[in-house]
């Protein structure tokens, strides 16, 4: 029976379970961030406005295309490809003996930060031409612009995708198991290997990829909701002719209080 | 009188299409100037060439005596001396109202928070927004959207202020509100340059009237010249259509 072989299997090797989705999130977690790093930079860089002529222009075209070559690439093959090129390539030609988190997260982050770079880039343009105007009016240079006025409002826009990005690292950490990285797949396959029940081993693997990537649609939709705020203004709380900022904060917090 | 900008044989072309021909005009000390004409007449390129947001293609604007297009002169230096008002507001949507009129003054102008509070509140009472310091720009009418547009505008302090179509983008009642604060600070003697629609503003308010057609300045004068007695025909019958409404 299947099922009294799962909870046989779970209460078996639970620790390795934990310790393989453990990893997983971790890799997935610190390659979603490092991807988002690498995405901003990246996005920031390809949105500069291109200056008429100059030595700036050409600078500025050369590491566009640098950039752009980088997208491609890593957009245009699979990530299972690109762990085994960097992982043996990097030891082969370089002489690097990387160790095999890190050359996990390197992998995932570069992959990454190739999709976010689209994504973020993306994002920066479809905030309205007038914030940049409005910003550039009051002479903002372009990276306050970017800082203080666009990037907030990209970043908003594009949380859905950058969830998306992540639920996707959850599961294709799993494909570091060429690698031989202890993620959540590789230890699956250690335990079905051990009692070759193949099913039941799977299943119990896939409710925990689920758990993970269901937790983490919920909390990043709750933090939309948050940054996105009420619609309405609330009068009532504001009827004050007088006030210091000291007022507006002891008010804001206890409006919120309220809410709660 | 002290000129504050002088436009001198400003032209402008975007692709083949001219959009302004050998502009001369310029902007006393405390003048509130506007700027007339029927859509697509320039008017609106005009003042975004004056603060630079579209390049000109030649000519020549001098502000204090300098000449801005010259590509060694300060152009985030000299925009911080403008206060832009836009048609679409284009409030900073990340920021409540306070923030919008605090964050030019902050990373621009290097003034600490304290002090940036305290101007930014003193012109959002001007402007009569006082009281809605923490609500985001989403919550806001289109009037007090501008109001507020207008506040973060003054708060950096500029010599003259730009108001291109301030209330065209407007629900007819919300018109009456932005126009009655332009008034007040009209009569403060900020210098203004304001493009408009809103013939009773232009006639009323304003020391002078540029009228622009076709990308050039047909006459300009007192409102009383331009409004009772304009000398060129193509100025007659533009005010013939819009005051007929």
């Amino acid at each position: 029976m299947s099922f009294d072989w799962m909870i046989k299997i779970v209460s078996e090797n639970w620790p390795m379970f934990l310790r393989g989705a453990g990893m997983t999130l971790f890799i997935s977690i610190i390659g979603t961030i490092l991807g988002f790093i690498i995405g901003l930079i990246v996005g920031i860089i390809r949105t500069i406005p291109m200056p008429e002529r100059g030595g700036k222009r050409v600078t500025l075209k050369i590491i566009n295309s640098i950039l752009g070559i980088y997208i491609e690439v890593f957009r245009g093959t699979p990530m299972i490809v690109q762990a085994m090129v960097i992982y043996y390539g990097s030891a082969l030609l370089f002489g690097i003996d990387m160790n095999k988190l890190n050359a996990a997260i390197l992998i995932v982050s570069i992959n990454t930060g190739a999709y976010m770079s689209e994504i973020v880039r993306g994002g920066i343009i479809s905030v309205d031409k007038g914030q940049f105007e409005a910003a550039y009016a009051i002479g903002m240079t372009h990276f306050q612009t970017m800082i203080n006025v666009v990037l907030p409002q990209a970043i908003r826009n594009i949380l859905p995708a950058i969830g998306n990005e992540f639920v996707i690292n959850i599961k294709d950490t799993s494909v570091l198991n060429v690698i031989a990285v202890s993620e959540l797949f590789f230890q699956t396959k250690s335990i079905s290997g051990i009692n070759f029940r193949y099913f039941e081993t799977f299943f119990v693997a896939s409710v925990l990829y689920f758990v993970m990537t269901f937790t983490v649609t919920r909390i990043l939709r709750y933090i939309e909701r948050k940054m996105d705020g009420p619609e309405n203004y609330i009068m009532y709380a504001n009827q004050m002719q007088v006030e210091t900022p000291e007022d507006t904060l002891r008010r804001t917090q206890s409006v919120n209080g309220n809410n709660r | 009188m002290e000129k504050i900008i002088e436009v001198q044989h400003l032209s402008k072309s975007f692709g083949n299409h001219e959009v302004l021909r050998d502009i001369d005009f310029s902007v006393n000390k405390g003048e509130v100037v506007s700027i007339i004409g029927s859509s697509g007449s320039g008017k609106s390129t005009l003042l975004r060439c004056i603060n630079l947001l579209e390049k000109p293609s030649s000519g020549q604007i001098i502000y204090k005596g300098e000449n801005i297009l010259d590509d060694k002169h300060d152009t985030r230096a000299y925009r911080t001396k403008l206060g832009m008002v836009f048609q679409q507001f284009n409030l900073f949507n990340n920021h409540d109202v306070l923030g919008n009129c605090i964050v030019g003054q902050m990373k621009v102008l290097k003034r600490s928070k304290e002090e940036a509070e305290k101007v930014a509140m003193k012109y959002l009472k001007v402007v009569g927004m006082d009281k809605y310091i923490n609500a985001k720009p989403k919550q806001l009418s289109g009037g007090q959207k501008q109001r507020v547009a207008i506040a973060r505008a003054l708060s950096m302090e500029p010599d003259v202020m730009l108001f291109d179509e301030p209330t065209s983008a407007l629900d007819p009642e919300m018109v009456g509100e932005v126009l009655k604060v332009m008034k007040e600070l009209a009569e403060s003697g900020l210098t203004m340059l304001v493009v408009t629609h809103e013939m009773g503003f232009a006639r009323e308010v304003s020391d002078r009237v540029v009228f622009m057609d076709k990308g050039v300045i047909v006459e300009e004068g007192t409102p009383e010249q331009i409004f009772n007695n304009p000398t060129q025909e193509r100025t007659r019958e533009f005010l013939k259509r819009t005051l007929k409404i």
